[in-house]
């Protein structure tokens, strides 16, 4: 997994509220075994007509949009299933960051374990991302902090230890398989065994 | 010091190591549940690391996602799944449990179904327990008071090979719900009147708590449809306390304790509900006395009115997308728009007394002209029960068709889809754009609502048909 410390990049803005995990890749595309490849489902409803010709107005298909790395969006971003689909989506397709007023607690847990790191800013400096889509924005996760060209700083709580998981591109099992003695020193001593 | 409560309790008793300002807690997880869907990608990482599956023991297996529910006898013939793709992942599937030492509830299984069905059918899932499943509606199982949530494919692989997850503790919330329900009013309209109260992120970072007289008064049934639908009010747990009624519905199942060891279970599960004293980071209260059968209008689940209300006025951007999706209008009350679809089914809505609710408007009559009816079943063991009662044949014979078990339509993964732009009243959890299908367009509700809606050709509200 890529380590992320900062990432500077134009932003790519989708200003509505509540996008599910079903827009952020449809079910159908969940008959994959692999995690690799699924930038081109994407959005897929949003992003291609019936015959799956890509719409031109959405704006995942404009110019440069896969060179995007920070994706803005309403509030509740990636409610409803937990399908790790959607972050391997976003990755994919070149978001290295989400930024909201909140995000929902699977499609974040999953996000900071797949190199895509979940941002929840005031209201104040997400108006004013929301009002500017496409201007250079830096996210600083060293600094816990969101930088706009006008100068505007916004800072962001991220666990620690995803950070730490973040910044070093490590995934969690191998902290979680060093526990070993203690879950083995768990299982033979609690009060009942499932 | 304050009491605990139920979640308190729960969660204490599975911390391996506590957690830290640096690090989350290791928190041991009692019941793994696995399908066909969130899974490969986790077994594949076990066989980069040449890892085991550390307790299989404690995994439980089985197909209903990517799964036809068309009417055969044998599933054996991979050629019904209309998916090349499908048919590939349920036969990887296959290979993981049998590789991984899993017990699979597969096609040739009497037990098959929804995970969600069938975990609490088997007794797999008991009060206490941590429950975990690749699947965000694992909230079910709390209504036995376990504390159950779904997860990521990269933590079904942490489960896998270490039966821990790295976790913070979440904040509590109690949801007290008052009152009686009135007829043809069910626990779908509770939960969707509870979402549409408190909002589809309403409770994000918290497990709720159910609880109050409403609640005690409710069969295991309905207290699964409640726990079921907590993800979409964007908590990823819903508990509600052990009682009478839920020990009643356990015990003899199979995986149950039995003899001295039931009681010594019995004396543990009648010690967790929460303490009198207990805490909670927040609290709403709904009395249901006067509820009526809810319908969503919307594009999530917290878009909501009674069935006998107009579609509310909105202006943000947000709700004018979620109405132009739809095709309502504000003002007008949803019975005006015809229904191609009615679904019922979903590890929501599809266990016997969601079945029965729907056999006793159907029965003796006809479905609308042109509706098309899907009854599915949510685990084999539904289908045999419906059958032997002869609820297959109400169905059939009023127009609908009767299915293998299965997550069908709910989510368009499987063959069983809502073509673009029909409308569909679904017992389903989610009326998200394009859920059951691309174009597809979903109005959440209770079975009895659905029925009525099959008989009307239209939203109906069911309480005419009950009194006939």
């Amino acid at each position: 997994m890529d380590a992320i410390t900062r990432v500077r990049s134009r932003t790519l803005v989708l200003p509505y509220d509540d996008i599910d995990t079903d827009q952020i890749i449809p079910a159908r595309y969940l008959t994959t075994t692999t995690r690799e490849g699924l930038g081109d489902a994407a959005f897929a409803d949003w992003r291609y007509d019936d015959k799956g010709s890509p719409r031109p107005d959405f704006e995942l298909n404009q110019a440069g949009a896969a060179e995007r790395r920070i994706l803005v969006t309403g509030r509740n971003f990636g409610c409803g299933s937990s399908r790790e689909h959607a972050p391997w989506a976003l990755h994919d397709f070149g978001f290295r960051v989400v930024i909201s007023t909140s995000i929902a607690d699977i499609f974040r847990s999953n996000a900071l374990k797949n190199g895509l790191l979940p941002v929840v800013v005031d209201a104040d400096t997400h108006r004013r991302l929301v009002e500017h889509p496409g201007e250079d924005v830096e996210v600083d996760l060293e600094a816990r902090e969101v930088r706009l060209p006008d100068g505007h700083t916004a800072s962001f709580d991220v666990d620690g230890f995803s950070r730490y998981c973040l910044m070093n591109g490590l995934d969690q099992l191998g902290f979680l398989q060093r526990q070993e003695e203690a879950i083995a020193g768990y299982e033979q001593q609690r009060a009942w065994q499932p | 010091m304050s009491g605990k409560s139920l979640f308190d309790k729960v969660w204490e008793q599975h911390v391996v190591v506590p957690e830290t300002e640096d690090n989350p807690a290791v928190l041991y997880i009692d019941l793994h549940l696995t399908h066909e869907v969130t899974t490969p990608q986790a077994f594949t990482m076990l066989r980069e690391r040449n890892l085991k599956v550390r307790r299989p023991d404690l995994t439980l297996a089985t197909m209903d996602h990517s799964t036809p529910t068309v009417p055969i006898s044998s599933f054996r013939d991979l050629a019904v799944v209309a998916e090349p793709q499908a048919a590939r992942q349920i036969t990887q599937f296959e290979k993981n449990c049998e590789e991984f030492g899993i017990e699979l509830h597969g096609f040739d299984s009497a037990h098959r179904g929804i995970v969600h069905v069938i975990g609490p059918e088997l007794g797999a899932t008991q009060p206490g327990k941590t429950i975990v499943c690749g699947d965000s509606h694992t909230s079910t199982h709390g209504a036995f008071g376990a504390l159950a949530f779904g997860i990521g494919s990269t933590e079904v692989g942490h489960v896998l090979a270490t039966q821990c997850l790295l976790q913070r503790r979440p904040k509590t919330f109690a949801v007290n719900i008052e009152g009686r329900l009135g007829p043809g009013v069910s626990a779908k309209d509770i939960i969707l009147a509870l979402i549409g109260r408190i909002g589809v992120s309403g409770g994000t970072g918290h497990v709720l708590e159910y609880r109050g007289s409403a609640i005690r008064g409710l069969s295991m049934e309905e207290r699964m449809t409640i726990c079921n639908m907590s993800i979409e009010a964007g908590a990823r747990a819903g508990m509600i306390a052990p009682d009478d009624t839920t020990f009643e519905y356990l015990h003899g199942r199979p995986r149950v304790p039995q003899g001295a060891d039931w009681d010594a279970a019995l004396a543990r599960w009648r010690a967790l509900p929460s303490d009198d004293d207990a805490q909670f980071d927040r609290e709403v209260t709904l009395d249901i006395s006067s509820l009526r059968p809810m319908v969503t209008f919307g594009t999530n689940p917290g878009m909501v009115v009674p069935v006998d209300e107009p579609v509310p006025e909105g202006s943000d951007p947000s709700f004018r997308k979620a109405l132009a999706y739809m095709g309502v209008t504000p003002g007008k009350p949803l019975s005006e728009y015809p229904v191609d679809i009615v679904f019922i089914g979903s590890c929501t809505n599809s266990r016997m007394s969601d079945l029965r609710q729907v056999a006793d408007i159907l029965r003796g009559r006809r479905i609308a002209a042109g509706v098309r009816v899907l009854v599915v079943p949510g685990s084999q063991q539904v289908k045999r029960e419906a059958e032997a009662e002869g609820l297959d044949r109400v169905f059939t014979e009023a127009g609908a068709e009767w299915r293998e078990s299965g997550c069908s339509m709910c989510l368009g993964m499987n063959g069983d889809t809502v073509p673009r732009g029909q409308l569909a009243v679904s017992t389903s959890n989610r009326n998200f754009e394009g859920r059951q299908g691309p174009g597809s367009r979903t109005m959440l509700a209770s079975p009895a609502t659905a029925a009525a809606t099959a008989l009307a050709g239209r939203v109906a509200d069911p309480r005419p048909y009950l009194q006939e």
